[in-house]
Formats: structure tokens, sequence, C-alpha cells
């Protein structure tokens, strides 16, 4: 799950991060009266899940209440398209308007979750504000990687050794270990898998301050998170995406018009890879559950057809736990309940898949069966071709 | 031959009392795997179709013998019962819950450290020696005994693998979900190593994910160290980047961990790649000539 900037640097500064002051807004007019009592210069940003915000014209330094009025004005309620949005940009709910900081350098921290090691990974670079993906390409060498014992925390040696790195000294050793260990508590304590401060300003008083944060938290762990879950922005995900959650499916949506329904993730991924090899393109990824139910058939049935792009569904189920009479069953009762319109292909395979394909051929539906996913990925795709042809 | 678990295997489940560990536990036991003993805080004394409860893993060893455990508890409990089976030294622990919190298998797998403990999982269909030995979901009437190993980061996509190469006549020595989560126990190369080693084995088939670098990692190690054919396939070359594909592991991220750069570093280790996943039996039949 991901949070706003401004989200981020509020749940920072319970850590005790120093982030600069700054107040949220949806509106021209609360941005001029955030600007007002802030004062100027100061700074307006826009606030969707994505970087790229700057160069794509989504941050503004304003010298007075006017400029950050209008500037919020162009801004509010329309896309802004950055290079992580795609073309179709994220539309700006709110900007957060914050205190311009005397920045003497910009570098770069995060702290992330190195699955292959099964630990937490510190990185830093001397160059902050840039990609840090782009740094890594460039000049791997300038980038500084410490992976942090989760039983010892982030060691006083590690801290002198990065902070050697990115070229500090004296006092300024002392104040970065403790922004580390903040930050480090945060990651830890809130759940993240990444935590990443882009850029940490430097000042000319010589305290740091986080200029940019994001955060991504383990959806696993939302459960004991209730906090952060209270962050969470539906406007940013797919209603789609949001629906199937709140059921328990895992679904995600693509540009394409066969609607899939397998159980497993791994199958779900095949089958779409299986569809495009056959020349068509799936809507979505949907992933019932390995041991899918007849309810939970039904509702990713309803799920699927919500989708105005779907020309055709295509259901791949392994039933290795879950009984193919009963999928079917399901299949046959949603299908009927919800009326599709659409050539429907289904392919059965694994326990009673005898009794489960009697069962579809015998229904009123129009079922098309399949023996093998590659013959329900070539059928699914002749009959959405066939479909288009006509239309 | 076989790998991690046979006919010798004793085994365990913790969450026994719960719907899911009844019912698998049952399936498996139905199978012909030794289910003996269930673990479940509270409820010792009593127990599940002649199959003894106990209130700890540590007393349920003691009193059975059991050698591998089976964990089948909700993800907010899964961490805890790993440690504890870990203490008590049982050998083998396969997690099968879904859902388990990532750092919380960050303090596992620290905790794994130095023990003597091998863990499969989380998030996994477990692992299955056919005739012998059944210890998860997987559908046991698929599999078929024989010489192919099965390595797999997928459950239901590992059932279609098996299907076709039992259709075309070659049965498996072990298959072994090693799960869809980012931190897990044994991963590729642990279970590369075993099937290398093993009498029985032929030939491995390698189902991996986008997401991660654990397929790159294995293709390094197969290309210096395997000594029978390996036939791969990798699931996702159509996931689109910064999507999370189901599995927690499962998502193309800063470019990394695409499909397309796990297919050519398991092909230039000398690995066979199915095309499709329609194709996982027919390459291993060609691999095999």
């Amino acid at each position: 799950m991901n949070i706003h900037e401004y989200q981020a640097k509020q749940w920072l500064a319970r850590f005790g991060v120093a982030v600069p002051g700054g107040r949220v807004a949806a509106t021209a007019g609360e941005t001029r009266a955030a600007a007002e009592e802030i004062g100027f210069p100061c700074v307006v940003k826009a606030q969707i899940h994505a970087g790229g915000r700057g160069k794509a014209g989504g941050v503004k330094v304003v010298q007075t209440a006017d400029e950050a009025g209008a500037f919020a004005e162009g801004l509010l309620g329309k896309p802004l398209v950055t290079h992580q949005t795609g073309p179709e940009g994220r539309v700006v709910r709110h900007v957060w308007v914050e205190e311009a900081s005397r920045i003497a350098r910009e570098l770069y921290c995060s702290i992330v979750m190195d699955a292959a090691a099964g630990q937490p990974a510190v990185i830093a670079c001397r160059e902050g504000g840039m990609e840090i993906e782009e740094v890594a390409k460039e000049t791997p060498d300038e980038i500084i990687i410490e992976l942090v014992d989760p039983l010892v925390g982030v060691a006083r040696f590690q801290i002198r050794r990065v902070a050697g790195r990115l070229g500090l000294s004296g006092k300024e050793v002392g104040a970065f270990g403790a922004l580390l260990k903040d930050l480090y508590r945060a990651f830890l304590e809130s759940d993240c898998m990444q935590l990443e401060v882009n850029p940490l300003a430097q000042l000319d008083d010589g305290r740091f301050l986080v200029l940019d944060a994001k955060m991504n938290f383990d959806g696993n762990a939302l459960f004991r998170q209730k906090e952060v879950l209270e962050l969470r922005d539906v406007n940013e995900e797919d209603p789609k995406e949001v629906t199937a959650s709140d059921l328990g499916i895992s679904y995600v949506a693509l540009d394409g018009n066969i609607g899939c329904m397998v159980n497993g993730a791994g199958l779900a991924m095949g089958t779409m890879d299986i569809i495009q090899q056959y020349g068509g393109m799936p809507a979505n990824f949907l992933d019932v559950g390995g041991g899918a139910s007849k309810e939970m058939v039904g509702q990713a049935f309803r799920l699927l057809l919500s989708d105005d792009k779907v020309r055709g569904v295509l259901v791949n189920i392994f039933g290795g736990i879950m009984r193919c009479d009963v999928i079917a069953a399901g299949i046959i009762d949603a299908a009927r309940e919800i009326g599709v319109n659409v050539p429907l292909v289904v392919r059965l395979q694994g326990t009673n898949v005898e009794q489960g394909r009697e069962l579809l051929s015998n229904s009123d539906l129009s079922i098309i069966a399949a023996d093998t996913i590659a013959d329900a990925a070539q059928k699914i795709v002749e009959a959405v071709q066939a479909e288009e042809g006509r239309a | 031959m076989s790998i991690l678990v046979n006919s010798e295997t004793r085994v365990l489940t913790q969450g026994i009392t719960g719907a899911t560990g009844q019912f698998h536990t049952r399936t498996c036991k139905e199978y012909g795997t030794q289910m003996v003993a269930g673990v479940t805080p509270g409820k010792g004394g009593t127990s599940f179709e002649d199959i003894p409860i106990f209130d700890s893993v540590e007393e349920a060893v003691r009193e059975t013998g059991a050698n591998a455990s089976v964990i089948y508890v909700p993800p907010p409990f899964a961490a805890d019962a790993i440690m504890e089976s870990a203490d008590a030294g049982v050998p083998l622990v396969i997690c099968i819950t879904e859902g388990v919190p990532v750092q919380d298998m960050m303090r596992v797998k620290r905790y794994l450290k130095d023990r003597g403990t091998v863990l499969v999982g989380p998030n996994c269909p477990g692992v299955i020696t056919p005739g012998e030995c059944k210890i998860g979901i997987m559908p046991g009437h698929i599999h078929k005994r024989g010489g192919i190993g099965v390595i797999s980061r997928s459950g239901t996509l590992t059932y279609e693998a098996v299907d076709q190469l039992t259709r075309l006549g070659m049965g498996q020595s072990t298959c072994v979900g090693i799960g869809g989560d980012p931190i897990r126990g044994l991963n590729f190369i642990d279970v590369l190593e075993r099937f290398n080693d093993d009498d029985e084995t032929e030939a491995v088939v390698l189902i991996g994910e986008i997401g991660g670098s654990a397929e790159q990692d294995a293709a390094d190690w197969i290309r210096a160290h395997m000594r029978k054919p390996v036939v791969g396939f990798i699931v996702g070359q159509t996931a689109p980047p910064g999507k999370r594909m189901g599995h927690a592991g499962a998502i193309i991220s800063g470019g990394k961990g695409t499909a397309a750069e796990k297919v050519e570093a398991l092909r230039a280790a000398g690995v066979r790649m199915a095309p499709t996943p329609a194709d996982i039996g027919q390459t291993m039949k060609e691999a095999l000539g």
C-alpha cells in the first residue's frame, strides 16, 4: 500500500524525523489561506501516488497568495502526467503547501526490504533528487548499501561508514545517525517494505530535513497497522481493484478485452501469457484463490463483467482441492443470474472433471468447453475475433 | 530415493483444529502420509480422527516422534508456529499459510539461521513424494511416481505442470512448492542441490515467476553445478511493471525481475525453456529425448 507525500511526512514526524511545516489543501482558496499562514516564499506540491511530479510541472515555489491559488487552480481536479503515471495521468485532488527551506546540499537515503537477503537494507547516495534507478545504472559505485541485522538494528559502525561515504564529518555524523535510527524505527514499527527520502536536504545550519518521502507498506501486515490503513486513498486505485480486495479476490485491471478468471496467481499469470501468445489481450489478472468456492466464482464473474471493455470471458480452473462439479455449478448459477452476453470459454481440470463438464454441456448456456490451457486460449481468442468481425 | 519427505516422514499439523487444517490433515492421511500428531494450544488431550492433539510442538514431538511439521495457522500466528517447531528441533517445517507479514518472515529467517530446521514456504502448496508422502494442499491423484523433480513458486501452475508430466508418462520423484512470498525458506538453489544429489531424480522442472532475482541466481548455480537436464518456465511474461500479480513476490519493480530477463538467464545456463505453460510436459519429453 502506498500513501501520499504529505501523509508520509506527517507519519515520519511522529517518529521524531524533521520535516518542513506545511498544510494540505483541496481547493484554490484553501491553498491561498495555507500559503498566507506559512509565509513566503513557500512551495505548492501536487499530491498523487507517483514520482516525477516536479519535472511534470506539479511543484512550484510561489511568492504570493495569488500565485499559490492560481497554481493550485491549474492542478486540482485535473490529471497530472508524469513518467510514472502512464499517459492517462492521475487526477490531483490535494496539494501540499510547505515552507521553503535553505538547502545547502541534497542527499538520497532509503530503507528497503531486501527480499533475497531477508533483511532491511539502508541505501544512501550523495546524489539527492535524482532517481536512484538512474544513478544505479550510470554510477553504481556511488550507491552505498548496508544490510541491517534485524536483531541489532542499524549499528553505529554502519552509521559511521555510510556517513563517511556521504562526505559527512564531525557533528553531522551524529545528526545523520539520529535521523537514520528514527527512519529505521518508522520502517520497522509501520511494517514498511520501502521508505524513501529523496531528497534528504542538509540545511545551511547543518540540520537534516526530509524534503520528499515515499512510503510503501506490506499489505500482509495491514491487519496490525490500523492507523496506516486509514491513510489509504482509494481514489488512487482502480475501483474494480478496490472491490476485489474487499472481496478477497486478487484482481489487476489490464488493457485488453478478454476477461480471465483463474484459480491461483501463477496459473492466472500463465493464462494471461498464453492468451497473448494466441494473439489476444487479457482485460485483467484475476485469481479467485487456490481453493475457489462457488460463491467466489460468482463474485469474480460479476467483477469481470463490470468491465465494459470485456468482449469474451475465459475461465481456467485447475480444481485441485475444489471439485470441478462444484465450480461448474457456480459458473452456471452466476452466468444465469448475471446474464453473460459475450462468448464464454470454460476449461476445467482436476478432481471430478467429468461431472463438471457434463453439467456445463447439459446447461442451457452457450458455454464453449476447452480441454487444455492452450485449447482454451485459442478458443476464446477466436471467439472474440469472430464477434469483433461481426460488429 | 526422493528428497525432503518419504514413507518414514512423521507429520504433525500445527493448526489442526481449524477447518483448513482438518480438511488437509484428513486428505493427506487418506493419501497415506503418516499424520501422527496435531498441535493447537489449549486443545491438548483431545484428538482429531484418532490423531492425538497436543498443546505444544515440544510435547507432540516427544510423544509421537514427529519429524516434520505442516502449518495452517492464520497469518498473525504463522511466524510463531514456525519458530516453535524450530525450537522443538523439528527438522522440516512446511508453512502453507498465505498472507504472513514480510517482517515476520524476516525475523523467522534470522531465527532459523544456525538452527537445523529446513523451512518450505510460506504461501506454498507443500511437498509431495508420490506414493509415499504428501504434505500440503496439492491434489494427490494427479501425481505419479517417477524421475522428474519439480520446483515451483506457484501452486496451481505446478499442478498444471505435474498433470502434463503424468499424462505424458513422466512420473515425479518429489514436487516442492517453495511459495510465492518475497522472503521464504528453501529457494530454488537449495532444492536444485538436493535433486542433483538424488539418485532417483533424472531431470528437473523449474517454474519461476516475475519479481526478485531467485531465478537468475538459480541460473548461475545451474551453469556451475547442475548435472541433470533442467526444463524451465517463467510465468508473467505479459505482466505490467509496478503491479503486484497476486503473489507478494510477483511484482516487476524498477525494471527488475522481468520474465524476459529470467528466461534469458536460464536459457544461457543451458535450461530448456517451455514457450507457454501448456508446453512444460512436452518440453521435458524433448529434453529427455
